[in-house]
C-alpha cells in the first residue's frame, strides 16, 4: 500500500508506449489513407512561389474528417 | 467439399508466426479437420522444423506452382496425425519465384480436399506477405504486446483494409504477466484499444517453446503446456465455439515467496 502510493505516480512504461503509440498510428493512419498529400503539397508550393514569396515550411495540408464531410484544409502564409 | 484459406501474418518478424501456424495446424488436425499448412517464406524454410518433417520434403510449393510436381506429391503428411499436411517453402529460390495468382491457384485446388488451408506468411508487407494475403478467407494476425510488433500490425491491418479483408483476427502473443503487473508491458487490453480489431486469442510467453520447437513439437502436444491451452482455445474459436479468453496470471509461487508477497502487500 505505501509502496503503491509512490508507484502510481509515476507513468508507467506501458502506459508510454500505449501513447506513444496512439499518437503515432493516428499520424500513419491518415498519411496512408490519402497518399497523395505529401506530392500535392510540392505542388501547391511550385505553383504558389511563382507569383507570391512563401516560405515552404510554413505551408499546411490537412485532410480531416467530421462525421461525413471530408475537409480539404492548405493553408499558405505570405512572407 | 470447399475448405477456408486461413493466413497467419505479422508484419514485424520474429513474432511467432510460424510457431501459431504449426500449432493452429495442428489444433485443427487434431480437432478432426483436414488441414494442409504452406510454409510461404520462400528461401527461409520453417515451418517444417517446428513441426518435426524437415526430414520428409522432396518437392516444395515453387515445384507445385512451376508444375514440376504434382500437389499429392508435394503434400507432407505430419506423423502424428492422418488429418495434416504440409507443403514446405522452398530454400533455393526467393519469393520472386511465385505470384499470386500461382498461390490463389493452388488454394482453389486444395480447397477442394481440405477443410482449412492455413498459409505462413512472411514477414514484411511485400511480395511474400501480398502472396500469403490475396488468396485468405479469414486472416490472423499475430502481434506481442512490443511497440514494434503493434505499429506493424497496424500498418498491415490498412493494407488488408485496403484490399477489402473484412474477416481479420489478432492474436497476441508472448504476454508475461509479471511484466504487465509491474506496467512494463503493455496488457491484452492495451493492445486491443491501440489497434481495435477483434481478438481470437492471447498466448502466455512460455519458455518452454524453444525446447519444443527443439524437438519439433509444436505445443498442442504437451498437455501441461500453457501455449499449447491458448492455442487450443484458439482452435475451438475458429470452429466457431464461443471459449472465454484466458486470465494471463503470474505462475503459482512456492510456499516461502507467498509468505514474502504476503508482507510486501
Amino acid at each position: 500500500m505505501f509502496f503503491d502510493f509512490f508507484k502510481k505516480r509515476k507513468k508507467t512504461s506501458a502506459t508510454k508506449a500505449k501513447e506513444r503509440l496512439q499518437i503515432i498510428l493516428a499520424h500513419e493512419r491518415a498519411a496512408n489513407k490519402a497518399p497523395f498529400l505529401d506530392d500535392l503539397r510540392q505542388d501547391i508550393i511550385k505553383v504558389i512561389s511563382k507569383y507570391v514569396d512563401i516560405d515552404p515550411k510554413t505551408i499546411n495540408v490537412n485532410l480531416q474528417k467530421d462525421n461525413s464531410m471530408e475537409v480539404l484544409e492548405i493553408n499558405i502564409p505570405i512572407k | 467439399m470447399s475448405g477456408k484459406v486461413l493466413t497467419i501474418t505479422s508484419g514485424k518478424g520474429g513474432v511467432g508466426k510460424s510457431t501459431s501456424s504449426a500449432n493452429l495446424a495442428l489444433g485443427l488436425a487434431l480437432s478432426g479437420k483436414k488441414v494442409v499448412t504452406i510454409d510461404l517464406d520462400i528461401g527461409l524454410r520453417n515451418l517444417d522444423m517446428i513441426l518435426g518433417l524437415e526430414n520428409r520434403i522432396v518437392y516444395d510449393v515453387v515445384n507445385v506452382v512451376e508444375k514440376a510436381c504434382k500437389i499429392n506429391q508435394a503434400l507432407i503428411k505430419d506423423k502424428r496425425t492422418d488429418n495434416l499436411f504440409l507443403i514446405a517453402a522452398a530454400q533455393t529460390r526467393d519469393k520472386s519465384a511465385v505470384t499470386s495468382e500461382q498461390i490463389i491457384g493452388l488454394t482453389n485446388e486444395l480447397k477442394k480436399d481440405f477443410d482449412y488451408v492455413i498459409l505462413d506468411s512472411p514477414a514484411g508487407i511485400e511480395s511474400g506477405f501480398r502472396n500469403a494475403m490475396l488468396p485468405a478467407d479469414e486472416i490472423i494476425i499475430v502481434t506481442t504486446p512490443e511497440i514494434s510488433a503493434v505499429r506493424d500490425a497496424d500498418r498491415v491491418i490498412g493494407i488488408l483494409e485496403s484490399n477489402d479483408k473484412t474477416q481479420v483476427s489478432l492474436i497476441i502473443n508472448r504476454i508475461n504477466p509479471t511484466l504487465v503487473k509491474k506496467g512494463d508491458m503493455m496488457s491484452k487490453d492495451d493492445v486491443l484499444q491501440v489497434l481495435s480489431i477483434p481478438l481470437i486469442g492471447v498466448v502466455p510467453e512460455d519458455s518452454n517453446i524453444v525446447s519444443y520447437t527443439n524437438i519439433g513439437e509444436p505445443s498442442v502436444l504437451h498437455k501441461d503446456s500453457n501455449s499449447g491451452a491458448a492455442y487450443k482455445n484458439i482452435v475451438k474459436r475458429i470452429l466457431g465455439e464461443d471459449v472465454p479468453f484466458m486470465e494471463i496470471t503470474e505462475e503459482k509461487k512456492g510456499f516461502l515467496q507467498s509468505i514474502i508477497n504476503f508482507f510486501k502487500e
